[in-house]
């Protein structure tokens, strides 16, 4: 096995290179591997390897976080494969879906004026569904179809998704403190 | 073998020799050393037999100066020299500090972080904490019977980059190796998770003298992972007595008290809360240095009526970190109470009553951080195999990001990052010609700039001149395991590379060290060549363990050559160290470090490989 800083996250994690995989795997891999880089492994041995460590331990996180979330899994799989998922201007979204988002929008700012704990809950829970939904779809079109513009359309809506549970997230906090 | 007799009788590391490291919890009121020994995490105490030691510090006008229980009946009597809960002071403005207006200190506002003038001349917190964490190296070379290989010290999760390099600085002047900075709470976390060998979630609730900390963290198979941490770096036992004293201000109807006389209330406020957690009512006498007396009586109902505010301010970031982590309350498996102040029972009851359950209490609040540093220090100091060991994945508390036009910041690490992180971001020029570029490093949630710590400010210069928007520079945050920052900033386009790097500035330079450490010497008859080389000599040494560590471990890796040239290192390393010049040694180390970079890469590698061989690749059916 040629070990390469720059290998891909996928054969670092030893995980299959596709857009489902077992969170419980890619824990246990990263645990392993954390358990031999980790500075706190080094902290009693010579600076270079301090450094090394520090090194291996930085990639090994970022590898993990990038291949824990879905969405940036699938972000990641897709520039593998050499599509753009990152072009702002790529925006073309069908209307009837920004029709929905300006709707979800709408709703969560009055929640939020309204001081309803209760309703941004359940806007939440509602939308989480959804994410769940596109989670699956791009599961299919890049494991299955192999369809990456169809992946890349179905990621462009879950990032805003993500986005307006971010916004509710921030509105529970604000209600809060 | 010819190998083994290289090193000459007397000198040689035996394979197991038990590294000496300690534990220390530098608290704002109470500071510990703790040290494993026999297997056993064990606090050390002082010839009296007390394991605390008061984190309270008196510069007395002959120039000497008293730590701890002698220090303690000087607060009222000579406050302006008395220096406690220097903590609260650590890394932070003036303008951070909370009730400086019943503080007696006579403060400086200097760039950065204040200073405190004393009878022994202005000093910084750093100073301050480092005479506190003295003491305790002295107690712990003098019970272990040896020089310290290093030392884990605690701090608060929710210490932001200022606070955390003031206290490695203080550390360093105390002429302490520190092997790690290491998270209150995750520290009280590894004391009980292997006391009880604990799985699941579980939430640390850390209430110290002036900060608070809570964390979610997940134990499995010896892998203690912080899901969120969160908390507030200036609320604590201190801010219950501060209550309490205004109590007392309100009910006696007295004029503003003298320095001295608010230092003695605020003391009989601090007796009556601590008779508070097992009685139902406290008197309150005192006499006034005009002669007034005070004679009051605190009960319990009232107490809690007084600080309920304050108990909530401590349910906030409870809730922040728990939405965080993306969890609920029922996944809570258990909560660990840490910190002298979760004595209080208005705290335990709203605890138990926000998660749903009784805390856990088991071990004794005031130790349980040292404990658990002790332990985490005889694993980075080596004395554990290797699969014994357990894995701490930590956070950093706050997000980091740099300011971007209009005042805004842009968030270049968000909080609750495991650590190790590195990110990088790339910006242009926004003019023809640009030369130049400057960074402003923030630390902190908020939207604007204003309301965030400022960590840094540093400029990139040497751009070469291009027009508006083509240069690419990249900047580069990288955060170690110690959750400390350091920045840089490159120009990537052209051949021509500048770059830069910044420590956080209100850290002290090493220089102001230097120079802290040569002040303290003017009482010595040493000069600073006496120091350098005893530094030095300390340094090579350390260095000689870590190269041995490694060579018990993996010595295959390396040739016979290979082998042979570093034992030689070694050899003629260990002669140099019994001259006199420091500068030879220094030369000495420098050659050992190149000639292991090599094995210390192969080491590395080798590592990894090992971690993933039995764990190929698994296809997943779908």
């Amino acid at each position: 096995m040629n070990l390469d800083f720059n290998q891909d996250f996928f054969a670092l994690l030893a995980q299959p290179r596709r857009c489902r995989i077992d969170i419980a795997q890619l824990d246990k891999a990263y645990h392993e591997l954390q358990s031999r880089v980790h500075p706190d492994r080094h902290a009693h041995l010579p600076d270079a390897e301090r450094r090394l460590s520090m090194q291996w331990a930085t990639q090994v996180n970022e590898a993990y976080r990038t291949l824990k979330h879905p969405l940036q899994r699938a972000r990641y799989l897709l520039q593998l494969a050499g599509v753009d998922t990152e072009h702002e201007s790529n925006t073309a979204m069908p209307a009837a879906f920004l029709v929905e988002q300006m709707e979800w929008r709408e709703a969560v700012a009055e929640a939020r004026a309204a001081g309803d704990h209760h309703e941004l809950e359940k806007l939440m829970l509602r939308l989480q569904q959804q994410a769940a939904n596109i989670r699956a779809e791009i599961e299919r079109e890049i494991d299955v179809a192999q369809n990456y513009t169809a992946a890349a359309d179905a990621l462009r809506r879950l990032m805003f998704i993500e986005k307006l549970e971010q916004e509710i997230d921030e509105a529970l906090e604000a209600l809060e403190s | 073998m010819a190998l083994l007799q290289l090193s000459e009788p007397g000198m040689s590391a035996a394979p197991h020799q038990h590294r000496l490291a300690v534990g220390i919890d530098l608290g704002t009121t109470n500071s510990l050393v703790a040290t494993v020994r026999n297997s056993m995490a064990v606090v050390l105490s002082d010839e009296q037999g007390r394991s605390l030691l008061p984190s309270i510090v008196h510069y007395k006008s002959d120039g000497g100066i008293d730590v701890g229980y002698a220090a303690q009946p000087m607060q009222a009597l000579d406050p302006r020299n008395t220096i406690v809960s220097v903590k609260r002071f650590m890394g932070r403005g003036l303008k951070d500090v909370t009730h400086i207006e019943s503080m007696p200190y006579d403060f400086v506002d200097a760039e950065g972080m204040v200073r405190l003038r004393t009878v022994a001349g202005v000093k910084s917190p750093v100073e301050v904490s480092a005479e506190i964490l003295k003491v305790l190296r002295r107690r712990a070379e003098a019970s272990l019977g040896g020089e310290l290989v290093g030392a884990v010290i605690t701090v608060p999760a929710y210490f932001d980059d200022a606070q955390r390099q003031a206290t490695k600085d203080a550390a360093k002047l105390a002429g302490l190796n520190v092997l790690r900075l290491l998270n209150e709470p995750t520290a009280a976390a590894i004391a009980y998770g292997l006391d009880n060998a604990s799985e699941g979630i579980y939430a640390v609730y850390d209430l110290g003298g002036g900060t608070f900390d809570i964390s979610i963290l997940k134990l499995s198979r010896g892998v203690f992972e912080v899901l969120a941490t969160n908390g507030d770096a200036s609320l604590g036992g201190d801010d219950f007595d501060q209550r309490v004293y205004c109590w007392i201000l309100d009910n006696v109807k007295i004029g503003f008290p003298s320095i001295e006389d608010t230092r003695r209330l605020l003391l009989k406020a601090r007796e009556a809360k601590e008779m508070l957690t097992a009685r139902d009512s406290a008197p309150v006498h005192a006499v006034l240095g005009t002669g007034e007396q005070i004679n009051l009586t605190l009960g319990i109902q009232d107490f809690a009526a007084i600080t309920e505010t304050l108990v909530a301010k401590t349910l906030r970031p409870t809730r922040k970190a728990l939405r965080d982590a993306g969890l609920t309350v029922s996944d809570i498996r258990g909560v660990v109470m840490v910190g002298g102040a979760t004595r209080m029972p208005q705290i335990q009851h709203a605890v138990g009553e926000f998660f749903k359950q009784e805390p856990l209490t088991n071990l004794d609040p005031d130790k349980v951080v040292a404990l658990g540093a002790a332990m985490q220090a005889n694993v980075l100091a080596g004395n554990r195999a290797s699969s014994e060991e357990w894995l701490l994945l930590d956070v950093i508390p706050l997000s980091l990001g740099l300011e971007t036009m209009g005042g805004l910041t842009e968030k270049i690490i968000t909080r609750n990052s495991t650590i190790p992180i590195a990110k990088a971001q790339d910006f242009t020029t926004y003019k023809d010609g640009q030369t130049a570029m400057s960074f402003h490093v923030v630390q902190g949630e908020r939207e604007l700039v204003s309301d965030c710590r400022s960590l840094a400010r540093f400029e990139l210069r040497g751009i070469p001149p291009m027009v508006a928007g083509a240069a690419r520079i990249r900047v580069t945050f990288q955060v170690d395991a110690d959750g400390l920052l350091s920045v840089a900033a490159r120009e990537m386009t052209s051949g021509v590379e500048a770059s830069i790097t910044v420590k956080p500035s209100y850290g002290l330079s090493d220089d102001e060290i230097a120079g802290m450490l040569s002040d303290s010497m003017q009482h010595a008859t040493d000069d600073m060549q006496a120091r350098n080389l005893r530094e030095q000599q300390v340094e090579a040494k350390r260095l000689i363990e870590s190269v041995d560590a490694a060579l018990d471990e993996d010595a295959m890796l390396l040739t016979e050559d290979e082998r042979l040239a570093i034992d030689g290192e070694i050899v003629a390393l260990r002669r140099l160290i019994d001259g006199q010049n420091h500068r030879a040694i220094k030369a000495g180390m420098d050659k050992l470090n190149a000639l292991t970079q090599e094995f210390a890469e192969r080491r590395m590698n080798r590592s990894i490989k090992r971690a993933l061989t039995g764990h190929k690749i698994i296809e997943f059916k779908v």
